[in-house]
């Protein structure tokens, strides 16, 4: 399936604060995460402090973009008008290898293909969206 | 050593208004309905009642006070666990009667499910929508995680959202349609006994089942509650105070609420699978002094057949990936040994979160049911909200 944009507007990013920072990222074709500069975790969604440590020093450090399924769903009644052309398509959660899961439509990956712990990439488009496809 | 709320608090009243499609009318009126409802069964006026529990932002306690004449106030709040609330809300008012800071607590909720917020009409919102939050627009735990990560994905409903924990479990355990049917089927055929259920003379059938279109993957539309408008309350006092009560007091013996970690964010928790109901519900269990063995029903908040699914493995009714054999062969059917959501659920009653389950259970121990279990002693009511938050609670008569 494929998730090209549609003409009904979808709803845009906030893109408060972290977020905005993270966006601004994309934009220049980087998937960045927040890294705990204390403990060394990644975090996503970005926030003020780690979880796991309490630290508020972080920095943006660039990812691979690898990783592998960890769930999904297609969705075929759509609950906004941007994605109705879409229908039916993948939400899907990527496990990615620095720890951090993220979320994105899929793309190129037939629904009947799509499963547990199979390898896919983030691809980050030009417009500083993002998608999941195979690797 | 005993829980201090374990058995020091009471439910005296129930009340609810018609569930239906098209109330007509404002939230803050059939809340007030409710209450009035409720505050009645229980055999007090309203200046008797002096604390107010509130599940989210529905409707504002002051108003609800100055409607139907709760006119001293000792004791207010609310939570904000979604669908977990009216179960939670059992939690604070049995602290308030308990510690003497009230000594009547009213907990309430009603909303326009059908006629104002649908979630399932949302796409026909087009601009605003596109503009806004979509279905939890206002919701500030989860607005986050909405706006920047999910929305852009297509995803913005509980019907997604929780898909996503249907998938994982479903290709893990080989979960089937078949297993989620028999959520959907019991709630049906249980409801064709409750003049009030919103279904009731509407069967349904395996086959119209897996006839009904696919919603977001695994869940079908007949994997989806209902969505009515409506209201319900109940009125906590302490153990001693309920013995002038009009109608048997129902004990709370156990309640809990059980937030997953984090509580805002689905895809950054260790294990998706980490529910609120798996952190609540040993701790009422804990509380009540009783085991699954000794329940003789169970209402199960059911917003999504899945949904139940995954809380019959968080209350340890079976183990992790064995709800499929469990829910197989008529066992939480009226007849069977764990009967469930006798009244039909927010399935085929009606979506008042699960302060309706609340209202059965009670009539369950009152034994004034529609759909009685024949001497029933002890049993649980679950909630459950927003990204998967949980509470439970364990009543007995």
């Amino acid at each position: 399936m494929t998730n090209e944009p549609t003409a009904a507007a979808r709803p845009i990013p906030r893109g408060e604060g972290f977020w905005g920072e993270f966006f601004a990222f994309c934009k220049q074709g980087e998937l960045r995460f927040q890294r705990c500069s204390q403990c060394g975790i990644w975090r996503h969604m970005p926030r003020d402090g780690c979880r796991s440590c309490g630290s508020t020093q972080w920095a943006w450090e660039r990812s691979s973009g690898f990783g592998h399924v960890y769930t999904w769903t297609v969705t075929h009644r759509t609950l906004h008008p941007g994605f109705a052309e879409d229908v039916p398509y993948a939400a899907v959660i990527a496990e990615l290898d620095e720890g951090v899961r993220i979320t994105a439509m899929a793309d190129g990956i037939d629904a009947d293909d799509l499963q547990l712990g199979l390898p896919v990439r983030v691809i980050v488009r030009e417009d500083g969206s993002y998608r999941i496809a195979s690797r | 050593m005993t829980h201090a709320l374990k058995d020091q608090s009471c439910i005296v009243g129930v009340g609810e208004t018609a569930f239906v499609r098209g109330a007509g009318r404002t939230v803050l009126s059939q809340v007030a309905e409710a209450c009035s409802r409720a505050i009645a069964d229980a055999g007090l006026v309203p200046s008797q009642v002096d604390g107010l529990v509130l599940s989210g932002t529905k409707v504002f306690g002051e108003a609800v006070a100055a409607t139907i004449g709760l006119n001293d106030l000792t004791y207010t709040a609310s939570v904000h666990l979604g669908g977990a609330n009216p179960v939670a809300a059992l939690q604070s008012a049995a602290m308030a009667v308990t510690t003497g800071v009230a000594t009547a607590v009213l907990v309430p909720y009603g909303w326009n499910g059908y006629s104002e917020t649908r979630i399932s009409r949302r796409e026909e919102d087009g601009a605003a929508a596109a503009q806004d939050a979509g279905p939890v627009a206002g919701d500030d735990t989860m607005s986050q995680a909405v706006l920047n990560a999910y929305a852009p994905t297509g995803v913005f409903g509980p019907v997604q959202f929780y898909s996503w924990l249907a998938t994982r479990h479903s290709e893990l355990y080989g979960i089937t349609a078949e297993h989620t049917a028999e959520i959907a089927l019991l709630s049906r055929a249980n409801a064709q006994s409750n003049p009030k259920a919103y279904m009731q003379g509407r069967p349904l059938t395996f086959e119209d089942y897996m006839a009904s279109p696919m919603i977001s993957s695994p869940l079908r539309m007949y994997d989806c509650c209902l969505e009515t408008d409506g209201a319900c309350a109940v009125v906590v006092t302490s153990a001693e105070r309920a013995a002038d009560a009009l109608h048997t007091p129902v004990y709370i013996s156990g309640v809990a609420e059980g937030h997953p970690f984090p509580a805002d964010d689905f895809e950054s928790r260790a294990d998706i699978a980490d529910i609120g109901l798996k952190r609540a519900a040993p701790r009422a269990f804990a509380m009540a002094d009783v085991s699954v063995a000794d329940l003789d029903f169970a209402q199960i908040y059911d917003c999504f057949t899945y949904v139940v699914l995954l809380q019959l493995e968080a209350l340890g009714l079976c183990g992790t990936g064995e709800v499929g054999d469990y829910v197989s062969g008529g066992r939480l059917r009226i007849d069977g040994e764990l009967p469930i959501n006798t009244h039909g659920g927010l399935h085929s009653e009606a979506h008042v979160e699960s302060l309706n389950h609340i209202v059965e259970a009670v009539r369950q121990l009152r034994h004034e049911a529609d759909l009685q279990v024949e001497g029933c002693e002890v049993g649980l009511v679950t909630g459950w909200g927003n990204f998967a938050e949980g509470s439970a609670a364990i009543l007995r008569r």
